[in-house]
């Protein structure tokens, strides 16, 4: 269909080539050095995420033992690790660090379609990270309001971090979203318009479909978040009363007149809803290419994938009140909103089913990064599952609030797509760094973080049925929780802290193997897509030499029948592989013809 | 080779886990069984494709593991599958959102008859509201909040009727429809009783509702599921599920608004003839006497202290075996006939000027400062005591009672009566003190608040 699309843009694209040390690496605008910059930076900051999980386990796990842990710390810390790892994290990796190396490399183009955007997108992102990081150090520290920051209580006495703390988190919520548009706005404009020559938009591996997708819905959802918080932020500041109905303050009249908490709720979940998928896609698009690669098989019902991420992405717009079943709005919503929840879970089953029956009857090589796609799929059904019984609005109220959702949504939201951001981390850093992994410490680090994360959330579905209220300092003596709950409660805690420790081991390994890894070479895995096609390993400032790739088929033509090796690459011409095509010709139209 | 093995025992043990965990939906104490229904039918279907899909997963690692010899199949696309598949899907997610939709149907739809009880939430505290007579609850405006008037009741003749409940323990009548209707003074709680399933948030500047039937005799503990502040874990209340005649009984005893309008302003002079017998320990002008263990009172709340009586008299304070100094409290409190008494004495203390306390000698004072930072939020920065959140002050407390109080909050020798609600908030925040040394930093930093101020 596009096949008379004339040369990308790419190629006639002038690339400033620094020289000096600073220009290469610190002040870079190669879409590559700059995704290592947001890994790295939310690699740090995720550690810190990291360590707040612990010492939340650890107040858990072991009430009224550590003095460090008081209820307005334990608040702050819950908090700010719920904000960390979604926004600053989650959103930033798999967007700004798979999203920045793997965009220009799979669609064929020598870089971002704005480069010196690109590099400010990254430094208003570090800025954000680091005016959160401030808030440690304001009086009152980081606010503990919560990670969906709700009004009237984010901001009114009787929480930790009333002043400076929810000042700087709405300012670095600001610059993080001011940055994203930048870096989202790059995705979109270089995936439309910088693809090479035969990269239709059918070809495209899944990873940068997802990755596409997602950062639409970014684009979409980031505005409605920025809203809520220049409003919160006037509330705060100015007086205003968007939010703010009329109330005390600890016995004091407040002053404020005719706001409404409902509508922060509405507007940060129109955000919120979609940011799940928003991290989600992305996974979703990175596990699809590291099965295909790893089972030497096309993905299955590719169309149907690329079509099953545009609707999930469309329908989590019109999902979010489901996060509200309890809130108090008109309870009539509930009827539409558990509709349209359940009915995206129909494409996301598709989705589960596709890579399931992708392996079927695929030659499945358990490398490293095919263990975490695997603990992915695991991971995911379960967790996807469990959201049927949270998005059906009657089964949601027992449900809400309690111990259940906090297994769902970590296990969906934070466990799976870390396991994918694992599987696309060992699957792509042969050619990152051009050396290969440890097998052994990967080995290990699988195994504890999918076996660990499985003991941490699995139970908690339990104490959820229980009705174990979340948020919850301690428990003390409640009629209806037993003291089976306490114990359990260490159990989760001693995993966490193992899981913890894998992921040192794991920073050890990526660390350890950049010197003593053995060299890879330029396509360790036998991989399809472009990044591996490149002339230098790693790749150089503008990816592919002198000449840019020429697609001539999709990203999926592993194990062909009659082609002389189990996958062809995207830029084999198809007089290479003549004898292949006949057997082909059965594929999916858009997929392989030539050009 | 292994994972495939490991992930069939995962699937297994999750529904062995499932089946035999000792941890239970709550018995069901409302008529909601039709939303426990909906929970085991979602368990149910949704188990059933974890099982499978699962089990096909590892049968397809195992089946189709990399051999050299072997090439994979080539086939893109499957639309006879994929189109069952979603079939498939779509029927199974329809049985689940049907009976859901159905069950949601009657939750929105609250009978005629129901009767109506109003939960007030404050930070971090519930009281309740009752109609009288009429049947119906007087009109509110939360402007009109403040001490005199906690409910906010405005002119409208109505409300002089209510029933008000300000302790956090409410009765309902089994088997008779009730409709709970929510109401926040501040920010954001949720009312929820576990067994009886429904629960909503209280929203500030609207009221929000929903309704059930008692279907079981007995005491549940209401708890608040939305994060509302440092003290959200210990806003805790009762619920008493109780025959239709106690209920009556109960709320004929209750204080209606007009008794409430009507309440005689407390008499100091005669509160100074009861204080007599106080005299001997706590001292002619309330100073205290710390080799008998008996605390200074000269300007304590008069809230509080009536509060303190009254729980001395109840035996909910001073009944613990290892509380001697509260033992010997008991027998005084017990020679006050009524709440008139009470009330007149507590505004006699109430009257006589505080004295200072010098700085305790043990305990790091700046460690304390940081422990403190959550005692604030109910006692105040400058422990001035905040009588909206019942937390009273602490500027003039010696160190030596300061630190035996919290010992026994600790230990859960004084608070942990059924019948002291704040005592139990106080018993679940002590618990932040995580040995004697914190304790005595905390009181360090307390008896440094009363002479600062004057600074």
């Amino acid at each position: 269909m596009a096949e008379s699309r004339g040369p990308a843009v790419a190629e006639e694209m002038e690339l400033v080539h620094p020289k000096t040390f600073l220009g290469k690496y610190i002040w870079s605008q190669d879409a590559k050095v700059i995704a290592i910059q947001y890994g790295l930076t939310a690699t740090a900051i995720g550690l810190v995420a990291l360590a707040l999980s612990i010492l939340i386990r650890l107040q858990l796990g072991f009430p009224g033992s550590f003095s460090l842990i008081d209820p307005s710390s334990y608040l702050q810390y819950v908090t700010m690790h719920g904000m960390i790892m979604v926004v600053y994290l989650l959103t930033a990796f798999l967007l700004g660090a798979f999203g920045n190396y793997l965009i220009p490399l799979m669609i064929g183009a020598r870089d971002m379609a704005f480069p010196f955007l690109n590099m400010l997108s990254y430094w208003f992102y570090l800025a954000s990270v680091l005016i959160l990081v401030a808030s440690f150090f304001v009086p009152g520290g980081p606010t503990g309001g919560g990670w969906t920051l709700y009004p009237p209580q984010v901001i009114s006495p009787g929480t930790p971090g009333v002043g400076g703390g929810i000042l700087l988190m709405l300012v670095s919520l600001i610059v993080f979203i001011a940055g994203f548009t930048m870096g989202g706005l790059n995705y979109v404009v270089t995936v439309l318009q910088a693809r090479t020559r035969g990269m239709t938009l059918m070809r495209l591996p899944l990873t940068v479909w997802g990755i596409f997708m997602a950062t639409v819905m970014a684009l979409l959802a980031f505005p409605a978040l920025l809203v809520a918080v220049l409003m919160l932020l006037c509330d705060m500041l100015l007086g205003t009363s968007f939010f703010m109905p009329e109330m005390l303050n600890l016995g004091e009249q407040a002053g404020h007149e005719g706001g409404s908490p409902l509508l922060y709720q509405h507007l940060f979940w129109f955000f919120g809803h979609p940011e799940v998928y928003i991290v989600a896609l992305p996974a979703f698009g990175i596990v699809s290419d590291v099965l295909a690669c790893h089972a030497r098989k096309n993905i299955f019902g590719y169309r149907m994938m690329v079509w099953a991420l545009i609707l999930i992405g469309v329908l989590s717009f019109v999902v979010w009140a489901h996060h509200m079943f309890v809130s108090g709005m008109n309870p009539y919503f509930g009827f539409l909103f558990a509709t349209t929840t359940l009915i995206i879970a129909v494409p996301t089953a598709i989705k589960v089913y596709n890579w399931v029956l992708t392996l079927w009857r695929g030659n499945i090589r358990l490398t490293v990064p095919m263990l975490f796609a695997i603990g992915f799929l695991f991971t995911f059904v379960n967790g996807g599952l469990s959201g049927l019984f949270l998005g059906n609005v009657t089964v949601d109220v027992p449900l809400s609030d309690t111990y259940f959702v906090v297994g769902h949504f970590h296990m969906v939201m934070a466990v799976a797509p870390v396991l994918v951001i694992y599987a696309g981390l060992y699957h792509w850093y042969p050619k990152v760094s051009g050396r290969m992994f440890h097998q052994g410490m990967a080995k290990w680090h699988f195994w504890l973080t999918f076996l660990g994360t499985y003991v941490v959330y699995f139970p908690m579905h339990f104490m959820g049925f229980a009705g174990v209220p979340r948020r919850y300092y301690a428990y003390g003596e409640t009629a209806f929780i037993p003291d089976s709950v306490i114990t359990l409660n260490m159990v989760i805690t001693l995993a966490a802290i193992v899981v913890a420790a894998a992921q040192l081991l794991f920073l050890f390994n990526m660390a350890w193997s950049l010197r003593h890894g053995k060299p890879a070479g330029a396509n360790p895995w036998g991989a399809t897509t472009l990044e591996w096609q490149t002339p230098h390993t790693p790749p150089r400032h503008g990816n592919f030499g002198d000449e840019l790739p020429v697609v001539y088929r999709w990203a999926y033509d592993y194990s062909v029948p009659g082609a002389a090796e189990d996958f062809l690459p995207q830029n084999q011409p198809p007089e290479a592989v003549r004898s292949a095509d006949d057997a082909a010709a059965k594929g999916p139209d858009g997929g392989r013809e030539a050009p | 080779m292994i994972i495939a093995w490991v992930v069939i025992l995962l699937t297994l043990g999750s529904v062995l886990f499932y089946v035999l965990s000792p941890w239970h939906l709550t018995p069901l104490a409302s008529h909601w069984g039709a939303m426990d229904s909906t929970i085991h039918i979602t368990a149910l279907v949704t188990g059933a494709v974890f099982v499978a899909v699962n089990l096909f997963l590892a049968w397809v690692i195992l089946r189709y593991r990399h051999r050299a010899d072997r090439r994979a199949a080539f086939d893109p696309e499957n639309k006879r599958l994929e189109g069952w598949l979603t079939l498939v899907t779509s029927l199974g997610i329809a049985a689940l959102l049907a009976p859901g939709l159905w069950v949601w149907g009657s939750f929105v739809s609250v009978p005629e008859e129901a009767h109506e009880v109003e939960v007030v939430g404050q930070q971090w505290r519930w009281s309740f509201r009752l109609p009288g007579e009429d049947g119906e609850l007087g009109r509110v405006d939360t402007r009109l909040i403040d001490e005199a008037n906690p409910f906010g009741l405005t002119e409208d003749p109505a409300g002089l009727d209510d029933r008000l409940v300000m302790e956090p323990r409410l009765l309902l009548p089994l088997g008779q429809p009730v409709k709970m209707l929510l109401r926040s003074k501040d920010v954001l709680h949720n009312f929820q009783v576990a067994n009886f399933r429904a629960k909503m948030d209280l929203v500030p500047g609207q009221v929000s509702y929903f309704w059930l039937t008692p279907t079981e005799l007995g005491e549940y503990e209401v708890v608040c599921a939305e994060l509302c502040g440092i003290a959200h874990f210990a806003m805790r209340a009762r619920v008493e599920v109780v025959e239709p005649e106690v209920f009556e009984a109960w709320l004929a005893e209750l204080p209606t608004q007009a008794d409430w309008l009507a309440r005689a302003d407390p008499d100091p002079a005669a509160g100074q003839g009861h204080y007599a017998s106080c005299a001997a320990c706590h001292g002619t002008s309330g100073e205290g006497n710390a080799a008998i263990q008996a605390p200074p009172l000269a300007g304590m709340e008069p809230w509080y202290l009536s509060r303190q009586l009254e729980l001395f008299r109840r035996g909910a304070r001073g009944t613990h075996p290892e509380d001697s100094p509260g033992q010997q409290m008991r027998p005084f409190a017990l020679q006050l006939t009524d709440g008139v008494a009470i009330a007149d004495l507590a505004a006699h203390i109430a009257s006589l000027e505080p004295i200072e306390v010098s700085p305790a000698a043990q305990g790091d004072p700046r460690r304390g400062a940081r422990l403190y930072r959550t005692c604030a939020n109910c006692h105040g920065e400058r422990g001035e005591g905040i009588p909206a959140t019942q937390g009273p002050r602490l500027a003039t407390l010696p160190d030596w009672y300061l630190i035996r109080q919290l010992e026994h909050f600790r230990e859960g020798v004084r608070g942990r009566h059924a019948a002291d609600p704040y005592g139990n908030q106080m018993v679940d925040m002590a618990q932040m003190l995580v040995n004697r040394r914190a304790v005595e930093d905390v009181v360090a930093h307390i008896t440094t608040l009363g002479t600062a101020q004057e600074e």
